[in-house]
């Protein structure tokens, strides 16, 4: 291959007695110092882009106007608690004052899906919540991938799914609220959550004293409590 | 005595082929790569199913590491000098040339702005030994004060905010000219949520309410 037959006949018809004479050229330097390149580049580099997550917080300004303030509806109100040691509990609607000792009612505990199907799951719970958006909107993914239909459209198509679902009601409004024993893991996975179940509108939220009050009693973990409410006798009975 | 006759092999291995894949390979990885960002801190990011890919310009990246010290990076170097400059007045602090150029050549800092010029000064080997404190176990509070930007707000007796942090200036004077400077969150998966609350509460007092949270992939379907 890499040989070069000089064979070089003289021009005037002599007998010349040239010996054949091959050129060969030894790659072998060239490989080991593509080699030591190819494993320079290797370790220096990402071949993988991470991802991104975009997140929107709502603007600290003061409203002003009540109107502007975005009220939840009740029927479709649902707040996620994240806990310590990877917890995550859920509560539909909204808590009321006399309710706080009744918390066993509507408090209810619940794994992330990635630990096991045995128990239930956020997972299932939020896609049982918005199963009419979600298998619509599943139908549409899958005729995009098919390439039916363009991404503008199916971005579009989900849109009006969302809002329509919103509009009668069915689809969920979720609340997260992180308290300050989780993990930035578990805001990132609840998140996740959302974007897995389709779900059009949550928002990240401090907890009130209510969610603390209930949390605090399921758990029997006064750390859910802000400093003065712990020194309140009439929460730590 | 009768020679066995051994016939003269020659063992020319053509290398050719051999230099040829490697060549390609070499190539492939030239054009394909991009380099990793030399960062203070090691972060593992949470993952998710999000299949949106990191902006490759205008971009700021916020590295929150798990004892809350933050670091921050920046696409455009240039606009991190200015943004440099503009801090350093507001303590009067001037840089010189030689120290702006080492800081154009830090790909991502945490330094508090008062020990910038000194840290500037010392060798490429010398910063990472400061930076490697974080690393260490036995590092004291006082030894870890040196490194990471100060997100402190300095309050008055009345509780009203005296003085806003190093953070804040940062981030104020490189969004200030740069509307469309997209912000990025970086931290590690078990950094405890206040400390990234901490951070998001910081930026939501300056306005800026959209961010990018950096993940890592992973795939997913409801049921």
């Amino acid at each position: 291959m890499a040989e070069v037959q000089a064979n070089d006949h003289g021009g005037d018809g002599k007998k010349n007695k040239q010996k054949k004479q091959t050129l060969r050229v030894d790659f072998t330097p060239m490989v080991d110092m593509n080699m030591l390149l190819i494993t320079f580049f290797m370790f220096c580099t990402t071949l993988l882009k991470p991802q991104t997550m975009k997140i929107a917080f709502p603007t600290k300004d003061e409203v002003k106007d009540e109107s502007m303030e975005n009220k939840v509806a009740e029927s479709t109100a649902v707040t996620l608690l994240l806990g310590d040691n990877n917890e995550i509990y859920y509560y539909e609607g909204y808590i009321k004052e006399e309710n706080y000792e009744n918390y066993n009612e509507f408090l209810n505990k619940t794994g992330w899906a990635a630990q096991g199907e045995a128990s239930e799951s956020i997972r299932q719970y939020l896609y049982a919540k918005n199963k009419g958006a979600y298998d619509q909107i599943e139908e549409l993914r899958k005729r995009m991938k098919a390439k039916e239909i363009s991404e503008e459209d199916f971005n579009a198509q989900v849109k009006i799914i969302q809002e329509e679902a919103k509009k009668a009601k069915k689809a969920p409004t979720v609340m997260i609220k992180p308290t300050d024993l989780a993990s930035y893991e578990n805001m990132v996975d609840a998140l996740d959550e959302m974007l897995i179940c389709d779900i059009a509108s949550y928002a990240i939220m401090d907890l009130d004293k209510g969610d603390r009050i209930i949390l605090s009693k399921k758990t029997n973990n006064p750390e859910y409590l802000t400093e003065e409410e712990r020194k309140d006798p009439k929460l730590n009975k | 005595m009768a020679k066995a006759k051994v016939k003269k092999h020659s063992t020319f291995i053509d290398m050719t082929a051999m230099s040829d894949v490697t060549v390609l390979l070499l190539t492939f990885f030239m054009l394909t790569s991009t380099f990793v960002n030399k960062e203070p801190i090691q972060v593992t990011t949470p993952s998710s199913i999000s299949e949106t890919k990191v902006p490759d310009t205008n971009m700021l990246t916020i590295l929150v590491d798990p004892s809350g010290k933050i670091f921050i990076s920046m696409t455009n170097q240039d606009q991190l000098l200015a943004t440099l400059k503009k801090v350093g007045e507001d303590y009067g602090i001037t840089f010189t040339e030689k120290q702006l150029a080492n800081f154009a050549r830090l790909k991502s800092f945490g330094v508090p702005i008062r020990s910038m010029p000194n840290f500037l000064d010392l060798s490429v080997e010398k910063q990472d030994e400061v930076m490697a404190i974080i690393n260490k176990p036995d590092a004291t509070q006082e030894d870890l004060k040196a490194i990471g930007i100060p997100n402190e707000d300095k309050k008055g007796a009345d509780g009203v905010i005296a003085e806003t942090s190093e953070f804040k200036r940062w981030i104020r004077y490189a969004t200030e000219d740069n509307k469309e400077l997209q912000l990025a969150i970086k931290s590690d998966k078990n950094v405890e949520y206040p400390v990234v609350k901490k951070v998001i509460e910081d930026l939501r007092d300056l306005r800026k309410n959209r961010y990018l949270l950096l993940t890592s992939l992973k795939t997913a379907s409801a049921n």
